[in-house]
């Protein structure tokens, strides 16, 4: 562990959260503020991203005070796998069909475990989808369609 | 007697052949994901809310609602076998219970885990059914002024119970609130930090942001360091505990229960509080303290009945004022309102038989748990050896599923990696969730409410202390606020998380 000045979690944090009240600061303005009385639609949000931006601020301070522990190793190719899944079904669930998707989904989501292997990662999302058809289009009657325009010939 | 003919009406409604089955069903999947690592009941109560459409609204609050006491006694039999619980609020049964198996005791200490939570279930279903309808009438009471400091006690609890830094808590609530601010705005009409996404105009779906911030981060910070489980437990022998252990655990189930029953109120996580609270006090009455941490019996009966009491007393401030709890009574005022009831007040004059059926079928649920998981330990345990690798995979898929049959906006299925990430993110920046999705539940109840009773003051911001209901309540918040702020208690605060860590 090498030592630092400062705790690391807390400085990032503090800034993104000072980051993320300014913006929506920034945004509330342009919408109509109002007063007390008649509140718009800006108001109650400016208060609150006012509150952010101090709270960061004291986070940020904190940040210089003590010394902090490290942020630990970041499960970088689970971030790529698991993240990449719902956006995969997303984009394809209405194109491709409920069958397709959710097999890939499934798939795409196996990749992230570095223990997984090809042939394991194909039959579970085989079986995976043929158990979510079963349950959730069959049984519970979902309006999905099975498959979709972009495979139907 | 008003009371008896309510319960008996409960128990008609829990009691038909279909709410049976769906309380079955929920208790026994709540116990499947309590026992299955990585994914506790807050994600799966969101990722099963969308499925529930179909269903009645009694059948599918009944559902949710076993999964979630389902989900508190799958969580202590791993925490027994395995040293892990399943979920926080089992933290501290597994000190002594883990202790316990290893001695060989593993059966007596899952009976009596079993025993202590139907006791402290059936006292406090009785306590919901009798306090519900006087604060139903007080409720009823209530302005806008009265819920907005209703809520603001609400947010600065959950600030209390959250891990960590004050601070930090305070920061995820006023992004929760602001989350939630997102759509339309209500009174003119203008959208809200949409991004000009036009698929944003209702608002974040809060299944997508639940399943994102608590699902998906969860999954992520196993995949860190996947290590492999190892189940201590051969075999789970002796399943009746011995009659000493039985009188040993009398008085401890009893203080548990009662200690539960009050902190469960509590809006902001009470059943996790409990449970620390009990093994606390069991530590100081007890003859042996020195048998804490070393599988004493008491350590396992008195938080197991308090987190179990704590569970169900939880329901109280969401049936009668429809103000969540905790994360999970937030999703379930995410199924009320998909099923088109309004949670409040109001839900215990309109829908009689949903509210007291939901009531009964609490102890009827209860009553499955015990008669089913005593023998079904061994199928437990076997899951427990199910690879993370295999699981995460069908977790991603029927969280996807769930997600995008709300409201089959695929946009939501975006927002739900984006909360992953978000979630994630706060997660290593040592930034608890569960203030940050209350925030969100909340926000815009409280932007409306604050609006209104500004706009009934013509402007006055006196009109929330002024009012006694509502200034006693901001009273409340204050006197919280200052409490948690205060040197000894911040001390005291962190011994007490560090020790669940």
């Amino acid at each position: 562990m090498n030592s630092q000045s400062f705790d690391k979690a807390n400085l990032i944090c503090g800034i993104l959260l000072i980051l993320a009240g300014i913006f929506f600061a920034y945004q509330s303005i342009e919408l109509e503020l109002g007063t007390a009385f008649r509140m718009g639609p800006g108001y109650f949000p400016f208060i609150l991203a006012m509150a952010l931006i101090l709270f960061g601020a004291i986070i940020l301070f904190q940040a210089f005070r003590v010394e902090g522990e490290p942020i630990g190793p970041i499960a970088w190719r689970g971030i790529i796998f698991i993240l990449a899944a719902p956006i995969f079904f997303g984009i394809t669930v209405r194109g491709l069909g409920f069958v397709p998707s959710l097999f890939f989904t499934g798939l795409i989501a196996a990749f992230a475990s570095h223990k997984m292997k090809p042939l394991t990662a194909v039959v579970l999302a085989a079986l995976l989808t043929i158990f979510s058809i079963a349950v959730f289009s069959y049984g519970l009657g979902l309006p999905f369609q099975r498959f979709g325009p972009w495979v139907r010939f | 007697m008003d009371l008896f003919n309510n319960l008996l009406l409960g128990f008609q409604t829990a009691g038909s052949i279909e709410n049976l089955f769906f309380c079955l069903i929920g208790v026994l999947l709540g116990t499947l994901i309590g026992v299955l690592p990585g994914i506790g009941a807050t994600a799966t109560i969101a990722m099963l809310l969308p499925i529930t459409f179909q269903l009645e609204p009694v059948s599918s609050l009944i559902m949710l609602a076993g999964i979630y006491y389902g989900a508190q006694y799958g969580g202590s039999t791993t925490a027994i076998l395995i040293n892990m619980p399943g979920e926080s609020s089992s933290a501290v049964t597994a000190i002594d219970g883990y202790q316990m198996a290893r001695k060989g005791k593993a059966g007596a200490a899952l009976a009596i885990a079993a025993i202590g939570s139907f006791f402290a279930g059936t006292v406090s279903t009785f306590l919901v059914a009798i306090f519900a309808l006087p604060l139903t009438g007080i409720a009823l009471q209530f302005g806008a002024a009265e819920y907005f400091s209703l809520m603001v006690v609400g947010l600065v609890s959950s600030i209390a119970l959250a891990h960590g830094s004050i601070i930090k808590a305070l920061a995820m609530v006023a992004l929760g609130l602001l989350l939630g601010l997102v759509g339309t705005d209500i009174y003119t009409g203008a959208p809200r930090f949409t991004l000009g996404i036009r698929e944003y105009a209702d608002g974040l779906n809060f299944v997508a942001v639940a399943v994102g911030v608590f699902g998906i981060a969860e999954i992520l910070r196993n995949l860190e360091n996947e290590r492999t489980r190892e189940v201590l437990m051969a075999k789970v022998s002796g399943l009746m505990p011995s009659r000493e252990d039985l009188r040993a655990i009398v008085a401890p189930v009893l203080r548990g229960t009662a200690i539960g029953s009050v902190l469960g109120i509590l809006p902001g996580g009470g059943a996790i509080l409990a449970s620390f609270a009990s093994y606390t006090v069991e530590k100081k009455v007890s003859k042996h303290p020195e048998e804490f941490g070393h599988g004493a019996v008491a350590g396992v009966a008195g938080p197991e009945s308090a987190n179990n009491a704590g569970a169900q007393t939880s329901f109280i401030p969401l049936l009668t004022l429809g103000i969540p709890a905790n994360p999970v009574m937030a999703l379930m005022v995410g199924a009320m309102i998909i099923q088109g009831i309004v949670p409040g007040p109001n839900v215990a004059a309109e829908q009689p038989a949903l509210f007291w059926g939901i009531i009964a079928s609490m102890w009827i649920g209860n009553l499955m748990l015990v008669i089913l998981n005593l023998p079904l330990i061994g199928l437990w345990v076997k899951l427990l050896t199910i690879p993370y690798y295999l699981l995460f995979p069908i977790i991603m898929a029927f969280c996807s599923i769930g997600v995008y049959s709300v409201n089959s906006n695929v946009y939501d299925l975006y927002a739900v990696a984006f909360f992953g990430l978000l979630g994630y993110l706060l997660l290593k920046l040592r930034c608890e969730p569960a203030p940050l999705l209350l925030g969100f539940v909340l926000g815009p109840l409280l932007e409306e409410n604050l609006r209104r009773a500004m706009i009934l003051s013509r402007g006055d911001p006196s009109t929330f202390v002024t009012r006694p209901i509502s200034a006693g309540l901001l009273f409340i918040a204050v006197v919280v606020l200052i409490v948690v702020f205060l040197p000894s208690v911040r001390k005291k605060r962190e011994e007490v998380f560090v020790e669940e860590d």
